[in-house]
């Protein structure tokens, strides 16, 4: 396989992995909203990145089965999903995060929304079609998601003690998981123009709406990485574990 | 065959498709057909083989899977063997494709069809679909399916769906 073809393989991957691990954590809220319908909501953009996620998936089984010698069974968008190990897994650090309390859910969603909005607009008018084609279907659920995640962000920033605590320990705590957004791992380097060029409107607009909603961004501290590179926090392996069980269990079953 | 016949052929064959189309419905929302909807984005027609072209609502609707086999069993009731169906993204499905006639099936059903097109980001009130008052709010943006949003009627209390531009 040539070298483009890999990292064109590796980083569709790393697309399908991230939204499809935010996916997972977002659905845990299914029958545990805190109302009807913020639970509806959830689970809905849970939803979507699951839409997403199946198209990186689909489109990365197509590359994968044009470039590889047909030793193996070709790959399907579920093999993608269900049969491969932690350490191959190319997501984002913070969609692995746990949920916390709700607070810490939004704000995870929120940090990643305003990423994605910017990473896909890129895709739009990047080289490869097809990711472009998936990135602008996804832009218009993404908008959705970043007007509701902006909107909790600051009804907790700015509501009562106790939610403007909670919601300063969420950033407490996620903060350092948003720095690898914004390093390019060896697959992405050759995506024009790059990941680095949007750190700035990324904070730009986490500032805007962390303003409003009475919030102050933090200051320097260290950054996490590896999630790009298929090294995890603890939490993956359990996700997985649950996510993959069934098909693991029995292999090839359907409903 | 000439090729004038052949072409006579392939487009009444591709009329006759559109036809059946319109009484395949929305497995969610079974007043709309799926031409009504405006995911059939093409249809081709290429010696014994019919190819359907759909797009997806939302990234992740469930109804695709669906519509898909939906589509396939209602053409082979009609007779047609080789039947392809083929999913593209762009041009992102919008309800600016959706008919008027599509809208105004959703509204006798309850839902509130989209009111704006898609472009338009100007603040209208949404109407109630039971009492016809424009006195709503939104509850929430997300509603029962991807593609509805939850309001309530602020005059008759009624919760309904409106259907949101996209």
């Amino acid at each position: 396989m040539d070298k483009t073809t890999d990292q064109l393989i590796n980083y569709t991957l790393h697309l399908a992995d991230t939204t499809l691990i935010l996916a997972q954590r977002n659905a845990e809220w299914c029958a545990h909203g805190p109302i009807l319908e913020q639970d509806i909501a959830i689970t809905n953009i849970s939803l979507d990145l699951l839409g997403q996620s199946r198209n990186f998936y689909q489109y990365a089984a197509v590359l994968i089965n044009q470039s590889a010698s047909h030793q193996n069974k070709p790959a399907t968008e579920d093999s993608l999903a269900y049969l491969r190990n932690e350490r191959e897994f190319k997501n984002l650090l913070l969609t692995e995060l746990p949920n916390g309390d709700w607070a810490q859910t939004v704000l995870k969603q929120f940090f990643f929304s305003v990423f994605q909005s910017l990473q896909y607009e890129q895709l739009l008018s990047g080289s490869d079609e097809q990711l472009a084609a998936i990135a602008e279907k996804s832009l218009k659920e993404i908008t959705y998601h970043l007007r509701w995640t902006s909107e909790w962000v600051i009804r907790l920033g700015d509501g009562t003690d106790e939610s403007h605590e909670r919601i300063n320990k969420a950033i407490e705590f996620l903060w350092e998981y948003t720095g690898e957004f914004f390093i390019p791992a060896d697959y992405e380097k050759n995506i024009e123009p790059g990941i680095t060029v949007i750190k700035e409107k990324w904070l730009q607009k986490i500032k805007e709406v962390f303003e409003e909603a009475t919030l102050s961004l933090p200051g320097d501290v260290y950054m996490q990485t590896g999630g790009k590179q298929g090294i995890h926090t603890e939490h993956l392996g359990y996700i997985l574990a649950e996510m993959q069980s069934l098909q693991r269990t029995y292999p090839g079953a359907e409903w | 065959m000439n090729q004038l016949q052949q072409h006579i052929d392939t487009s009444a064959t591709e009329k006759n498709i559109w036809e059946i189309l319109q009484t395949v419905p929305d497995p969610e929302i079974p007043v709309l057909s799926v031409l009504d909807l405006g995911i059939i984005r093409e249809i081709k027609v290429q010696e014994d083989e019919v190819e359907v072209v759909i797009t997806p609502t939302y990234s992740g609707c469930p109804a695709m899977d669906a519509i898909s086999i939906d589509i396939k069993l209602k053409l082979a009731e009609h007779g047609y063997k080789k039947i392809k169906i083929t999913s593209i993204l762009s041009p992102a499905w919008t309800t600016d494709w959706m008919s008027e006639e599509g809208k105004k099936k959703l509204k006798a059903y309850g839902i509130t069809p989209p009111i704006l097109r898609s472009d338009d980001a100007s603040d209208r009130k949404i109407e109630c679909p039971q009492c016809h008052s424009h006195n709503t709010k939104l509850l929430s943006q997300f509603g029962s399916t991807a593609c509805k949003a939850l309001y309530q009627c602020n005059d008759c209390k009624e919760p309904f769906d409106y259907f949101k531009c996209h």
